[in-house]
């Protein structure tokens, strides 16, 4: 089949401002978006700029906005998109560095800012420590975030003010917060409370559609807030 | 130009990378450069888990590991560094758990375990429970969790940068020059030991797991730097690709009783491998499928076959089997608890293929997966020059670009999680150390004109050549010729197709000139670390006369332990000849014999 797909053009040592361009593409139903993008990359216009690694949606390199949703290129095939019409955009929220590539830098820094990583102060045992499978339950769904950002540039409360830590940064905290092994929580969800924190979520629900692991972020954040209001982690 | 001056850089940030930077920073000013956002490294794309001999479901020694991985090697591995990495596999694993690592659970709270390819109980020769396993997502969280731990202990990342060199003074490691790929500047870092962690090139092939970004870039850098390469003919194809796409469908879908079935509705394995059957070692079993598809048994006349994780089928071959669970109880398994075990491969079959495996038959064929051999270093990760083990002062390297080797001829499933902490950490310790008694080389005016010319010259090519057609190209001879069967004449022809590749190469066309970004540029510089890795791999696998491991020669079918009991290095001057010459290997305690499963 015939496949159109426009995109979103800016490369800031020439153009002045963004533009489309649209390119014609002969494709299988059963094609990644990103097999399209390459295809335009290797065979019409090898300017065509945008990050991808592992294409088959683990890594979290190649979140755009696809016919205005944010996804991974390399999971979304064309016959899912009902249209052989396909808009392709880069991530709104961050700075544009070149077509579909934005700056990941500030989503990074939000990461960073909620002490995600695994807090125990207590000497470790010998051997592993123990958890009931009850337990490592509890958090799985936030372990599955890959980083990719779809979701904190899905946000409109962080299109409104960037200074919002924004879902990803909340899930990522979630993840340690209801570990029975760490000992963080009170200084996560201290963070947490504070005017850039979970109270700007207004439950859009946008991050959990854009989610491509389909973690459930709003139910994530509402247990955080749950968590803040009455100091249990149950 | 920048130029940055750090005691130990680590180029590459999955496993290997992270655990040589989180030990080399302890002691050392440390710096991590990676062409990705660490979290984007291949690592987090590994599935099943992690070996290492806990005992946590049954009886388990990592003396049987070590036997298993001799073994599974087909004799190839150095016996003292596989002794070495498998006693230290449960130390290691308690460490990742300290760290945070969620692994799964048994139900009184240890780290779960499950049977993989090749790990035995050496006294019944049945398989155990040795793959300690988060999920079907061990390796994201390996990589996530060593990740949090580099945020945590500060550690100074340069992300999106491109390695395009390594600096060499007076024979010693003294840096790395990089490109920053946002701005496409060039930097230099200034080292006194330089950990090369940069992952394999299974996109030489075109069927493959292995991500965009694996391009082989450190290996093809020490070649070009005029160090050699080791036991290149051994490249591993993992038995279950998703059939056309290549995308891994973990070994642990047949631990957890999934079943191979050809066009005829038979359980082929039985056949190839009497006692272990499915869960034979990769390489066994990637070769029985192509039997089978050979033969004329794959799905409907088609390359591919069926692998069954559908509940009845594996409580069938489970109930044929004899398999119990750890309380002596039949072996019996639900819908639910394999959407439990295996979520992301039954939501890679839904999403590409639109089936359920559940209640679907997964179509799979063998994709490129592994790189057995790489950088030749010694078990403290030190770079080795020749076949004399002299060492390269500086220079390391770790994880699936180094060769130590600890998987031979055929890499057992879970073995290289383990390899990528077990040896990134031995990377960090060691460079650390020697930065700490080492001084800065002076570095040459002319650091990064090397780099710089190979991007010029890409840069200014003014032919017609399309890098997709030439990348193209070779996948397809390398996957008809240089894949899981090989002849003589096929590599001969693949060896001839590859030269001319390179002849090609030299006058390609960019069409991005730019600086910001130029991933364009970037595919070019990396295409042409393939052609050499893929002219270096051919050569080596030409030479070896013998069938051994994932090196199978039809016109060669038997391993040949008096003439290629040995390790082969290739040096590749510029625009020269690939030339040969051979280790042996170590042995300690297990002397070769036939290899039967």
């Amino acid at each position: 089949m015939q496949v159109t797909l426009k995109i979103f053009r800016y490369n800031p040592e020439t153009d002045k401002k963004p533009h489309y361009e649209t390119y014609r593409v002969e494709a299988e139903p059963t094609d990644r978006v990103l097999d399209l993008l390459e295809k335009v990359k290797g065979q019409q216009d090898g300017t065509l700029t945008f990050r991808r690694s592992c294409a088959h949606g683990v890594c979290g390199s190649d979140a755009m906005r696809i016919n205005g949703m944010n996804r991974l290129a390399c999971k979304v095939l064309i016959q899912d998109l009902g249209t052989d019409h396909i808009t392709v955009e880069p991530l709104l929220g961050l700075p544009t560095v070149k077509d579909l590539v934005v700056d990941m830098e500030p989503f990074f820094e939000h990461y960073r800012s909620v002490k995600p990583f695994f807090i125990n102060n207590d000497p470790p045992p010998q051997k592993e420590r123990l958890q009931s499978p009850e337990e490592r339950e509890r958090f799985d769904d936030t372990t599955k975030c890959i980083l990719c950002a779809a979701c904190t540039t899905s946000c409109p409360s962080f299109w409104l003010d960037d200074q919002y830590v924004g879902p990803a940064a909340i899930v990522n905290a979630h993840r340690f917060i209801f570990d029975s092994r760490d000992q963080g929580a009170e200084e996560r969800l201290k963070i947490l409370a504070d005017q850039f924190g979970v109270f700007r979520c207004h439950t859009i629900f946008n991050c959990t559609l854009a989610c491509p692991r389909e973690i459930q972020i709003t139910k994530a954040i509402g247990e955080v807030r749950k968590a803040i209001a009455t100091g249990r982690l149950d | 130009m920048k130029t940055h001056q750090y005691d130990v850089v680590v180029v590459g940030a999955g496993g290997a990378g992270l655990m040589a930077a989180l030990y080399a920073s302890q002691r050392a000013k440390t710096a991590v450069i990676s062409k990705l956002y660490p979290t984007r490294s291949h690592t987090g794309a590994a599935q099943g888990g992690i070996g290492a001999a806990l005992g946590n479901m049954e009886e388990d020694h990592p003396e049987w590991h070590t036997y298993d991985t001799v073994k599974g090697s087909d004799y190839l591995g150095d016996q003292d560094a596989i002794e070495f990495m498998c006693h230290q596999a449960p130390e290691i694993v308690y460490e990742l758990e300290h760290m945070g690592l969620p692994f799964s659970r048994t139900p009184e709270g240890l780290i779960a375990q499950r049977p993989f390819g090749g790990h035995t109980n050496n006294e019944t020769g049945k398989p155990v429970r040795r793959a300690c396993y988060a999920a079907d997502r061990t390796g994201h969280m390996i990589l996530q969790t060593l990740y949090q731990q580099g945020i945590k202990h500060g550690l100074t990342f340069f992300d999106e940068f491109q390695v395009l060199d390594l600096i060499m003074v007076n024979g010693k490691a003294a840096g790395v020059v990089a490109l920053e790929i946002a701005t496409g500047e060039i930097h230099i870092f200034h080292a006194k030991a330089v950990i090369f962690a940069t992952g394999g090139w299974g996109r030489l092939w075109e069927i493959t797991s292995n991500a965009f970004t694996l391009t082989g870039d450190g290996a093809a850098i020490v070649l070009r730097r005029g160090l050699p390469l080791q036991d290149m003919e051994f490249y591993q194809f993992h038995p279950t690709g998703i059939y056309k796409l290549g995308i891994l469908i973990t070994e642990g879908v047949r631990g957890e009783g999934g079943v191979l079935i050809n066009d005829k509705g038979e359980r082929f394995m039985d056949r190839y491998a009497p006692t272990v059957k499915d869960l034979a070692s990769r390489d066994v079993v990637s070769r029985a499928i192509y039997i089978e598809i050979r033969e004329g048994r794959g799905i409907n006349g088609q390359r591919y076959v069926y692998l069954d994780v559908r509940p009845e089928t594996v409580n069938k071959y489970a109930a044929l089997d004899g398999r119990t669970r750890p309380d002596g109880s039949p072996y019996v398994v639900t819908a639910e608890e394999l959407l439990a075990k295996l979520p992301d491969i039954i939501d890679f079959c839904r999403t590409y293929l639109g089936i359920d495996p559940v209640t679907e038959p997964i179509p799979v064929q063998p994709t490129a997966h592994y790189a057995m051999g790489g950088i030749p270093t010694n078990i403290k990760g030190e770079v080795l020059a020749d076949e004399n083990g002299t060492v390269v002062p500086g220079l390391y390297a770790a994880g699936e670009t180094a060769c130590v080797s600890v998987h031979g001829a055929n890499r057992l499933g879970t073995n290289s999680l383990l390899d990528i902490v077990v040896f990134g950490k031995q990377a960090g310790i060691h460079a650390a150390e020697y930065a700490a008694g080492a001084d800065f080389e002076p570095l040459p005016g002319d650091a990064a004109d090397f780099a710089r010319a190979q991007l010029d010259a890409l840069l200014q090519s003014k032919g017609q050549e399309r890098i997709a057609d030439i990348a193209a190209a070779m996948k397809r001879v390398m996957m008809d010729h240089v894949g899981v069967f090989r002849t003589e004449e096929g590599m001969r022809e693949a060896l001839q197709t590859i030269r001319e590749l390179k002849e090609r190469f030299k006058h390609i066309r960019l069409d991005d000139r730019g600086k910001t970004f130029n991933t364009e540029l970037l595919s070019a510089w990396e295409l042409g670390n393939l052609l050499d890795l893929a002219e270096v791999t051919t050569v080596s696998a030409l030479a070896r006369q013998e069938s051994r491991g994932a090196h199978s020669r039809e016109d060669f079918p038997k391993r040949d332990d008096q003439n290629w009991l040995k390790h082969t290095l290739a040096w590749k001057p510029a625009d020269g000849e690939v030339t040969l010459r051979y280790k042996p290997v170590v042995i300690t305690k297990y002397q070769p014999k036939e290899r039967v499963y």
